[in-house]
């Protein structure tokens, strides 16, 4: 008698949009399908239901994620998604809001939104999708473009400093940051389901390959031999503790970055208010 | 009929009582001059009444939040001026695509650019109507007085459930910051229209964009377990995005005839003495003020002449115009720029009507003898 043995994917064929016609957007051995897996375990894990699920975003390859999963999906404006989905989640504020974005989308048009969500503390889990690079117009730089890194709008080597994804979004207010990739996908997962019970901003910058551009033009190989590269140069936390500044050059710090519970939440702040101004109080 | 409450209220101030009135619960703005108001009376009020105020980073998040608030249910509106404006006309065109209902008030100030900020003007009149790109049917009312900005905020929510579009609500610097009694409405005064909210259940059968008979599909909102698909690319009934020519026509043809097709439900103006009229006076706004008082001295020194009051600037009551004008063989337009409404009247009317302008563009209001003095001009 045949034993039918669940595999780890059945549970994300759960998730996929039914109705869609497949394939996605997204090139072979993209990134993007690593973390949309990752979310879609964390949510399952965390047995949340598919209706209390909103999943928002802008625009670019990673952004077009919620049209292809079963969630409330709100695929917006270059830049915006996390002001549509601050007004989402403000509205209903039981609903879990989770915001997929990439480099491009919500560090260059979006900054603004981006440091002003992680200010305001609120309850939105944001997961940046950094392949260092615009995908989807075919290759141009982007903020997270390394020093030097050969793009489409950099064929002489980029002469601007790029973000530190979590760097910025602590010093913003984000009240949880963490940072995984997508070589490192059960850690990625971890990450994203802490996120999503975190009360407050949560980021999780995924570090993922855009081979078809970035690794092209970088000589940097395929998607495999990308992958290789998070693995070998990707450090724990722990272990950065012990490195120089010198010896971390060039290394991704990967783990929880910054978890803090002491900054109230938006959303239960105005509520508070709210409650406070019935009772007649100013 | 029972007493009414009156106050005295600034035209910002009455938009507020007007939009409160129609249920708006939610309200994300930005602070800019002659609109703050707006954002100041929606901060007071709404936590009294359970609603949700936010001031967000630009206005980009403004308008991006009250669509957001509107998908999850609820009423939403934010209020700006001219460069506001300009900064939302992108996420605007994301709510004429989603067909997202909100309301957009423009208190409009002298352009182009930071131009006039506490100075009068009615400049953005054809930016409500093509702001954004691409094809697309506008609905944009006009008060011209507090008292008129309670009930067009109020019309304006309801336009906007009804058809699920963004409404624009053309104030002007004048009306916003003026000061009159204006009475409160009480429950039953105007009616209130709420969004058709699906009846087939979730599932394949249920589309949310679906062409229905009158173009207007039912609106779920985030969390009623539809686990629908809202995004701004061309998009087939079931809210897949497609590249498809025929799926792009349906779409289109879509947001196209549920306002051309209902557009009588959409017309609003006022005649005043038009039947006998020899000069008809076309305006909206502060300038619909100016030419009324101009068109009663005129009668009392015995000139027929004659004033359409528009309240629906978008669409263009093209019928109600030519009707009114029947009988008139010259029109005089007045407004607070260098000649936009003109175009849409020069437009609609027939080549045997005279149509001259009446214009004032330096950041002060329009006077009843400047308008005089064109009548005079034209008999």
């Amino acid at each position: 008698m045949a034993t039918v043995v669940k595999q780890k994917s059945d549970v994300v064929l759960d998730y996929l949009r039914p109705g869609k016609k497949f394939p996605s957007v997204w090139c072979p051995g993209c990134g993007n399908g690593t973390v949309m897996s990752a979310i879609i375990r964390a949510v399952d894990k965390l047995g949340y239901s598919k209706d209390e699920v909103v999943m928002v975003s802008g625009i670019g390859c990673s952004s077009r994620m919620p049209i292809y999963l079963d969630f409330s999906a709100l695929h917006t404006t270059h830049g915006r998604a996390l002001a549509f989905a601050t007004g989402v989640k403000f509205a209903q504020p039981h609903m879990k809001v989770i915001v997929v974005t990439g480099d491009g989308d919500a560090l260059a048009i979006g900054g603004n939104h981006f440091i002003h969500a992680c200010r305001r503390n609120i309850d939105i889990t944001a997961v940046l999708i950094n392949n260092n690079i615009y995908g989807m117009t075919g290759g141009q730089g982007s903020p997270t473009t390394p020093d030097a890194a050969f793009s489409t709008t950099t064929p002489y080597g980029n002469a601007e400093k790029h973000f530190d994804v979590c760097d910025l979004a602590k010093a913003a207010g984000a009240t949880y940051v963490g940072r995984s990739t997508v070589y490192h996908a059960p850690q990625l997962e971890k990450q994203i389901a802490t996120a999503l019970e975190h009360r407050g901003f949560a980021l999780v910058e995924a570090i993922a390959n855009c081979h078809t551009y970035f690794g092209r033009l970088n000589r940097q190989g395929d998607a495999v031999a990308m992958l290789n590269m998070f693995k070998e140069r990707s450090v724990t936390t722990a272990k950065a503790k012990e490195m120089t500044e010198e010896e971390l050059k060039d290394k991704w710090v990967i783990g929880t970055l910054y978890e803090s519970t002491e900054k109230s939440e938006f959303c239960e702040e105005y509520q508070k208010l709210v409650d406070r101004v019935a009772k007649g109080g100013r | 009929m029972a007493e009414r409450e009156r106050k005295l209220l600034q035209g910002n101030q009455a938009c507020v009582v007007g939009a409160i009135y129609a249920g708006m619960r939610f309200y994300a703005g930005y602070p800019i001059t002659p609109s703050t108001e707006v954002a100041e009376g929606c901060s007071r009020e709404l936590p009294r009444i359970g609603g949700r105020f936010i001031q967000m980073e630009d206005e980009i998040g403004s308008i991006a939040a009250i669509i957001g608030a509107s998908v999850s249910g609820k009423k939403a509106m934010t209020a700006t001026s001219g460069p506001g404006y300009s900064l939302m006309v992108e996420n605007i065109g994301y709510a004429y695509m989603t067909e997202t209902p909100v309301v957009i008030v423009n208190v409009q100030r002298g352009g182009p650019s930071t131009g006039l900020p506490t100075k009068v003007s009615q400049s953005d009149t054809m930016q409500a109507r093509w702001g954004t790109h691409g094809d697309y049917n506008a609905i944009a009312v006009a008060p011209s007085t507090v008292a008129d900005t309670v009930v067009e905020t109020i019309r304006a929510f309801n336009l906007a459930e009804r058809f699920r579009t963004p409404v624009t609500i053309l104030l002007d610097e004048v009306i916003a910051h003026s000061r009159s009694m204006v009475e409160i409405p009480q429950e039953g005064d105007f009616p209130i229209v709420d969004r058709i909210k699906p009846t087939k259940p979730a599932g394949r059968d249920f589309m949310p964009f679906e062409v229905t008979e009158n173009f207007v599909s039912p609106m779920a909102s985030y969390g009623d377990g539809y686990r629908f698909i809202v995004t701004g690319l061309t998009h087939d009934q079931h809210g897949f995005t497609t590249n498809r020519a025929d799926e792009t026509v349906v779409k289109l043809e879509k947001l196209r005839n549920k306002i051309t097709r209902y557009e009588e439900e959409i017309y609003k103006q006022e005649a005043r003495w038009t039947d006998d009229a020899d000069i008809i006076l076309v305006a909206y706004g502060s300038a619909a003020r100016a030419s009324l008082q101009a068109a009663q001295i005129a009668r009392e020194a015995g000139v027929k002449v004659g004033v359409i009051q528009l309240y629906t600037i978008w669409p263009f009551p093209e019928k109600p115009l030519l009707d009114l004008c029947a009988k008139t063989k010259k029109v005089i337009v007045a407004e607070l720029n260098m000649g936009q409404l003109v175009h849409e009247v020069r437009r609609v009317l027939p080549g045997d009507i005279d149509v001259h302008s009446v214009l004032r563009y330096d950041g002060e209001i329009l006077t009843p003898l400047q308008v005089l003095e064109k009548v005079d001009e034209v008999m």
